[in-house]
């Protein structure tokens, strides 16, 4: 009896741990099919597919900075202007560009000769003015400075609107003008502007539109 | 030999002659701004696909070709200018290479290279809009900021603000309005304006017994937004406005006017 029960036991057992083993395996084939398969490597690079998103690259297209010059206010003479603006480069020929700046007016020919005469008090001298333009960048190129140095540059006309706050009142500005960008490396431009803004002025009396000429260096830097 | 570019973070190009006051001034202007794109940061590359890679001295269709990348090879991608890409080689040259180029390239990976580019697709499923108008206030010059925010497609909630330049008195405007727009997919989409808000007038100091005043003043309008490229619309409109006035009757206003926007 005991010998019949020992060869049952030594077959069944072998065979279940046959069919434990092949079991095993088939599992190991369902799970890692790579270790066997001859079609794909056994060791798989740990690379990530994905497209390159227009967030991944910095994007530089705005330029902001600061600028200082000389604005004439028609008849009341020349003075320190100075300001903000912001531009936002749509295309590569296209900006466009929001201001923002501050001068004073100085004194009429007639209040100068007259000697006491005062048009405007002090406070009314003052001239806000800010605008929404539209550059373009006409003639973009290169500046060399020696034989060894290149810099890009680019000649731009811009014009736009705005409001212009002089004398207490507020009057509706166009501005149209002239400017030279000059690249110092990819992120800071140097900036000489020429502008007219142009407004209808009653304060000599009659209605007249008055040009108003402005002559700045600004600093910017694109992010 | 093209000159060096760049020079003020390429720092083995020092000049050894030219002025020491200049190299001083451009010294202390690169400890002021300390270049963003020098932090030691990770870049994209992507393999040139394409027999070459051209690269422009600066990111317009004018900058002369001064660098071409051979196939197989690996460019890192620094920043992007409006539609080119600054570039740099695996032996350190820099230089700009036009969107269409890039899109021939392959990631590392062997993928094509493709940008995310807003489009119209994107147009119509906006969520935000800010822009700029101007126009006739009857008779009197008219500027106005605005943003919309998109409940749906088709129904929007704006928050304008106008300034208006008239000959006797200036007006500043705020307005909440509901704008709804019946065919979102369109690409020259019309829309309907509703709304309210405050008009304040100031009169011009050269008239006297004038005051301040503030009123409240409601916008019906229609107008239409074209979908020019990329993020930017046209758009354009017409509203009637009635200001409820505290002392005469109540003053209505046509109103004209027109502009760009971009969208997000």
């Amino acid at each position: 009896m005991e010998s019949r029960v020992c060869i049952f036991l030594l077959r069944i057992v072998p065979l279940l741990v046959l069919q434990g083993l092949t079991s095993g395996c088939s599992l190991l084939r369902t799970e890692e099919p790579v270790i066997f398969s001859e079609s794909e490597p056994v060791i798989k690079p740990g690379i990530e597919r994905r497209t390159i998103t227009e967030a991944d690259i910095d994007s530089e297209d705005f330029e902001v900075g600061a600028f200082v010059g000389v604005m004439s206010i028609e008849d009341f003479g020349s003075n320190v202007v100075y300001g903000v603006r912001a531009a936002y480069h749509t295309t590569e020929d296209f900006f466009f560009e929001v201001g923002a700046g501050t001068t004073q007016a100085g004194k009429t020919s007639y209040e100068t000769l007259s000697g006491g005469a005062q048009l405007l008090t002090g406070s009314q001298r003052d001239l806000n003015y800010y605008n929404i333009s539209l550059g373009y960048n006409v003639l973009p190129g290169e500046g060399f400075i020696t034989s060894r140095y290149a810099f890009n540059s680019a000649l731009y006309v811009i014009a736009g609107a705005g409001d212009t706050e002089f004398a207490d009142d507020s009057h509706f500005t166009f501005n149209v003008g002239m400017g030279y960008r000059f690249l110092m490396n990819d992120w800071v431009a140097l900036h000489l502007d020429f502008k007219d803004h142009i407004f209808e002025s009653d304060l000599l009396g009659t209605d007249k539109y008055t040009h108003n000429l402005e002559g700045t260096v600004g600093l910017t830097m694109f992010f | 030999m093209r000159p060096e570019r760049s020079f003020l973070v390429i720092s083995n190009a020092w000049p050894l002659s030219p002025s020491p006051v200049f190299i001083s001034i451009l010294l202390l202007l690169q400890c002021l701004f300390v270049s963003p794109g020098y932090a030691g940061e990770e870049y994209y590359e992507v393999r040139v696909a394409e027999p070459y890679l051209e690269m422009h001295t600066g990111p317009g269709r004018g900058y002369p070709v001064f660098h071409v990348v051979d196939r197989g090879e690996l460019v890192k991608v620094i920043k992007r200018r409006t539609d080119w890409f600054m570039v740099r080689t695996q032996r350190g040259k820099q230089g700009w290479v036009k969107r269409a180029d890039m899109e021939l390239t392959l990631t590392p990976d062997g993928e094509p290279t493709q940008f995310a580019e807003a489009g119209f697709g994107d147009f119509t499923r906006r969520r935000w809009e800010a822009g700029f108008l101007a126009g006739d206030f009857e008779g009197a010059n008219i500027m106005s900021v605005y943003t919309d925010y998109y409940l749906t497609q088709n129904l929007s909630i704006e928050l304008s603000m106008s300034q208006v330049f008239g000959n006797y008195s200036d007006a500043l405007t705020a307005s909440v309005n509901l704008l709804a727009q019946p065919f979102p997919e369109w690409r020259l989409s019309p829309f309907f304006l509703l709304g309210t808000g405050a008009f304040y007038t100031d009169p011009n100091v050269t008239l006297v017994n004038e005051q301040d005043r503030t009123e409240q003043i409601s916008n019906v309008g229609l107008g239409v937004r074209w979908y020019l490229t990329r993020r930017f619309i046209v758009r354009a409109e017409y509203q009637n406005h009635v200001i409820f006035q505290n002392k005469d009757d109540n003053q209505e206003i046509n109103e004209w006017k027109a502009g760009f926007a971009f969208f997000f």
